[in-house]
């Protein structure tokens, strides 16, 4: 039971860090078109992560091994839990950059999301599948938007060119962990309610060559550094604390309050 | 995209030089809002290209469920009637009530006449 909660946590906390990340640019983006078009992957990351926290309330508050107090909601699971109870993977919380990096971030995350949810839209357990299969379509979208951006960066002019390739330096060590298994993710393939997170890998790797290849940009021969973290397992990079501080402050300082 | 290459390119089109955004050319965008209506003027955008135009059409103009379909033609491509011209042109028709259908039957099973 505590793995379900867990595998369904991570999924929920995945969408919710990446659509405060890109929440960040509403009012900010590069132009009108665009600040709407971020802010609406944001909603969309937002109405995820809503499904799978009311999901995870529901097995919480149903779950004899109490391991959260009563009564939990998707309000208290976003707001009340603390940076190690978070299983977001790296890549999410790390900082928007510019658009360039914002960008390779989605398109990273998406196309990771887009084949989880393919294997998820199976799962066993029906509300998981539920929600992906409801989710695909979206994640369908952002995959398409932030790939098509890629290209225009990538095959773009020098300049955009030089910082697309500098997003991939930046980022390119934090998808290695979309990969690794952690101990929930595996009990979930082997029960059937997830899926086999390293079969996603070549999938992945296709995907993002296709598109490297189309932009004229390069995938890093191999690993610059290797994490010491991971997200999945509640040990996050500095960033995420900075988050939930700004994202929980509201709920903390005035518990309850309500719109 | 293969004849646009506008983010660098000036392609002519008439928007004032100023901000960066306003370098793309701007688009006219269509909607149609439900199968077997026509496509309705829905406003306008910028975008770099056709395809890009049409991403962004489907964010700022279909985030509410209002179209099934888009087009988007660039704004350069639309070849206005002169607003001075107006009289000569639409008064005319004033007087010539005989030009309206407005005396047939219509069934009340036709719809969207």
């Amino acid at each position: 039971m505590n793995e379900l909660i867990n595998y369904t946590l991570q999924l929920a906390d995945n969408s919710l860090i990446l659509g405060h990340r890109n929440s960040e640019w509403t009012g900010h983006g590069p132009i009108l078109e665009q600040d709407i078009a971020i802010s609406n992957i944001v909603l969309d990351l937002i109405g995820q992560a809503r499904n799978f926290y009311q999901y995870a309330a529901v097995l919480i508050n149903n779950s004899t091994n109490q391991q959260f107090n009563q009564s939990t909601t998707e309000d208290t699971l976003a707001y009340l839990r603390n940076e190690n109870e978070f299983k977001n993977c790296l890549l999410v919380e790390q900082p928007n950059g510019d658009w360039a990096k914002t960008i390779l971030r989605q398109f990273f995350f998406s196309a990771y999301q887009f084949y989880l949810y393919q294997h998820l839209q199976n799962s066993n357990d029906e509300t998981i599948a539920a929600i992906a299969e409801k989710s695909l379509k979206e994640v369908t979208y952002h995959l398409r938007w932030s790939s098509e951006w890629i290209i225009r960066l990538g095959d773009g002019t020098e300049e955009s060119n030089s910082r697309m390739q500098k997003a991939i330096d930046d980022l390119w060590m934090y998808t290695d962990e979309f990969f690794e298994a952690s101990s929930y993710e595996l009990f979930a393939a082997n029960e059937g309610f997830g899926a086999g997170v390293s079969l996603l890998k070549k999938d992945w790797m296709k995907k993002v060559k296709d598109v490297f290849d189309e932009a004229t940009l390069s995938v890093p021969a191999e690993l610059k550094q290797q994490i010491k973290w991971f997200g999945k397992e509640g040990k996050h990079s500095e960033h995420l604390g900075y988050i939930l501080t700004e994202m929980q402050f509201l709920q903390r300082e005035y518990p309850n309050s309500i719109w | 995209m293969e004849e646009q290459n506008s983010i660098s390119n000036d392609d002519g089109n008439n928007s004032p030089s100023g901000a960066r955004g306003n370098e793309w050319p701007l688009w006219e965008i269509f909607i149609r809002s439900k199968n077997g209506l026509d496509h309705k003027h829905a406003g306008s955008l910028h975008a770099a290209d056709a395809e890009m135009a049409i991403e962004n059409a489907r964010d700022v103009y279909t985030r509410r469920m209002e179209g099934v379909s888009i087009w988007a033609v660039e704004s350069k491509y639309i070849h206005a009637s002169n607003p001075d011209e107006a009289s000569s042109l639409y008064d005319p028709a004033n007087d010539k009530l005989y030009r309206h259908p407005t005396f047939y039957d219509l069934p009340d099973e036709l719809r969207n006449m």
